[in-house]
């Protein structure tokens, strides 16, 4: 086996796979744990991911929402183990892999169009 | 103290039981055999030799061969020395060590060789901070090493003083680094944090207890 297989091998093992597949523009809710003291509790953080970014356990993604009328961004490694799950509320059409004109939109320019299934 | 020889993969991460994102390093280690053991009696000390990966048959001098035939293997890359090894493995002529005498968790050293630098000047060999400023007169010393001594007394430079040379490629120990994972099906230890050299050099990974 070649340095690189090996390498993808210890990765494999490491790596959280049972995810759903989603992409940027589509709109995900994160339930991650917050550890607070000796305490832990649940928090969801819904938005528009923005990108997915990386490989392997160093893959990340950044979800965008607007909390008051404030941008909030946040960027989850996706094998993270404190995100509890992941769920996929609505698939978006968008025509690139990174969607960072999205900071610049607000209200009804900020919209994306929902993908038909 | 035991030991074994491996091979350095790569750098990778994975997380710990509380979250964290830790860097690591994975080895390929053994399997390795016992070549040659030294007594007392025979050598004036006590040691085993551990040879670890493939060597081609035309690549081998006669006398190597001799020595690996002896031993009842084929002829292996890298050869090393262990002293001091521990009395329960206490080996005997073609016995194989593998990633099983180490445990997942616990603390090991690390041996290689580092990466070669080259010639370097102070400032990176050292971490001086050169002299003074880049403009306001300054002229072509922005990154010499200053004063090296005082005149009439001692009238020399000391001994060990720290100058230009050569850096890296000179053996380095990392010690203390936690075992977070063991693969015995593939010999792989994956170690925290880096370790000399580059990927596909020679490791000796030990531990002394």
């Amino acid at each position: 086996m070649s340095k690189k297989e090996l390498i993808t091998f210890v990765e494999e093992q490491v790596q959280v796979t049972d995810i759903p597949d989603f992409k940027a523009g589509d709109t995900i809710t994160v339930t991650y744990k917050i550890k607070e003291g000796n305490k832990e509790r649940l928090q969801n953080f819904t938005g528009v991911v923005l990108q997915r970014k990386g490989s392997g356990p160093a893959a990340t993604f950044t979800v965008r929402k607007i909390s008051g009328n404030v941008g909030v961004e946040r960027i989850f490694p996706v094998s993270s183990p404190f995100i509890e799950k992941i769920v996929v509320n609505k698939r978006g059409v968008v025509r690139r892999a990174r969607i960072f004109y999205l900071r610049g939109l607000r209200g009804k320019k900020a919209r994306i169009k929902e993908k038909r299934v | 103290m035991s030991g074994i020889i491996g091979k350095k993969i790569g750098m990778t991460s994975m997380y710990s039981e509380d979250g964290k994102n830790l860097p690591c390093t994975v080895i390929e280690a053994g399997p390795c055999v016992v070549t040659q053991v030294k007594t007392k009696e025979t050598d004036g000390y006590e040691a085993i030799q551990l040879s670890y990966g493939e060597r081609k048959e035309k690549h081998t001098t006669k006398a190597l061969k001799g020595h690996f035939d002896k031993a009842g293997v084929t002829p292996r890359k890298v050869i090393r020395e262990f002293t001091r090894f521990e009395k329960g493995h206490q080996k005997k002529f073609g016995d194989i060590i593998d990633v099983s005498i180490f445990e997942e968790g616990e603390y090991i050293d690390v041996v290689g060789t580092s990466k070669g630098k080259g010639f370097q000047g102070v400032v990176k060999r050292h971490g001086f901070k050169g002299v003074g400023d880049k403009t306001h007169g300054q002229h072509n010393r922005l990154r010499a090493p200053g004063s090296i001594g005082a005149s009439s007394w001692p009238s020399r430079v000391f001994k060990g003083m720290r100058m230009a040379g050569q850096m890296g490629n000179k053996r380095v120990k990392m010690i203390n680094l936690q075992i977070l994972k063991i693969v015995p099906e593939k010999n792989l230890i994956v170690v925290k944090g880096s370790v000399p050299g580059p990927n596909g050099s020679y490791v000796i990974v030990e531990r002394w207890s």
